[in-house]
């Protein structure tokens, strides 16, 4: 399945506070395309949960993202919808900020890790 | 014995039986095969779970780092976030996707595209370019360094899947279509046995039956019998002296 599509698959997208974006667009990822879409999506404390939902419904669905990264914090608010996110593409990354440091232990994917290195 | 267990169904033939054989070395063959791919596929998910696992706790020091840098930046230059939001456009860090091959299983490496661009030159012109520049390439190794667990995580993913697959099939051979072929080769076998052994009766009852129609004959002209020869007997004495009747065809 993933053979043909993953080919044209090559952005980062972004969903996160604005220190972790900024950066991350310092570095260059950020990508506005012909329908105005951006490939982030800034998380203020007034961001709405079906907000952040939809754009993470948005970039999951979009072809030509390769790479999901999604603040840890960002995380937690829509966690059913990301454990239930199982799909290879785009990758999704949970990724720390600046003032919530990485916990192992809340990551969808660190989870199953440790559940097969359990049994 | 051929009444236990699921068996396919088919007529007790030899050519069902052959049939049944070949598929049954088949269905064996291939589970050989599935149970190899099997274990070299989970030889490379440890490997991998290892690696993400240590790759992760490695993100999370290297984001450390970034956002350390960036709060310098902060600091040197000010607020930047906004004009960075307003001046991306296209993106100049990308990825791309290469593909490798693990015993039939195509595994999605991601690799960083990076176009040497020239956008935010302009940042912190004012005070902290230096800052800026620093951010930026710190950033930029951080990225490196989630693209690589990205395709990890990818591998993991994908591999897990076609892991759970493989296993299904495995077992799926292993406990439902071999012992149902195994059913059906007993079960054909002791069918043609059954007719093999029917027939071997059959036979001899055919032959009991005839042998005791031709005893019976035997029994009901034996007297007729034992004359004719004494009367031959008789005649054989005759023929010489008795004239025989003119035969007219």
């Amino acid at each position: 399945m993933a053979s043909t599509s993953f080919k044209d698959r090559n952005l980062i997208a972004v969903i996160g506070d604005e220190d972790s974006i900024t950066g991350l667009l310092l570095a260059g990822i950020g990508h506005i395309n012909e329908y105005q879409k951006k490939n982030f999506l800034v998380v203020d404390a007034k961001t709405q949960v079906s907000a952040i939902e939809v754009a993470f419904q948005e970039f999951t669905e979009r072809k030509d993202i390769a790479i999901l990264l999604i603040n840890q914090h960002v995380a937690e608010k829509i966690r059913p919808t990301v454990d239930k996110y199982q799909q290879a593409f785009p990758a999704l990354l949970e990724i720390p900020s600046k003032d919530h440091p990485y916990d192992p232990s809340k990551d969808s994917v660190l989870k199953r890790v440790q559940k097969l290195f359990g049994d | 014995m051929s009444g236990v267990g699921a068996r396919e169904n088919v007529f007790a033939t030899r050519m069902a039986l052959t049939n049944t054989k070949l598929r049954l070395k088949g269905a064996q063959t291939g589970h050989s095969l599935l149970a190899k791919k099997r274990d070299a596929l989970t030889t490379r998910f440890r490997a991998i779970l290892k690696k993400v696992d240590e790759a992760k706790r490695k993100m999370g020091r290297v984001m450390q780092l970034a956002s350390f840098s960036m709060a310098e930046v902060t600091y040197a230059t000010g607020d930047i976030s906004y004009l960075v939001q307003e001046q991306a456009k296209l993106a100049t860090f990308r990825v791309k996707a290469k593909q490798e091959n693990v015993s039939g299983v195509v595994l999605p490496a991601f690799e960083v595209d990076r176009v040497a661009g020239s956008d935010f030159n302009l940042t912190g012109l004012g005070r902290g370019g230096q800052q800026v520049l620093k951010a930026k390439e710190v950033y930029a190794k951080a990225i490196e360094t989630l693209v690589e667990l990205a395709s990890l995580q990818t591998a993991f993913t994908i591999l897990d899947e076609v892991i759970r697959a493989t296993n299904r099939r495995v077992n799926a051979i292993e406990h439902i279509v071999i012992p149902r072929l195994d059913n059906t080769i007993k079960y054909i076998i002791s069918e043609l046995d059954e007719m093999d052994r029917e027939e071997f009766f059959r036979l001899k009852k055919v032959q009991g039956k005839k042998k005791r129609d031709t005893a019976a004959r035997d029994a009901a002209q034996p007297a007729p019998n034992d004359s004719t020869t004494s009367d031959d007997e008789g005649a054989m004495t005759d023929f010489l002296s008795t004239k025989d009747e003119d035969v007219i065809f």
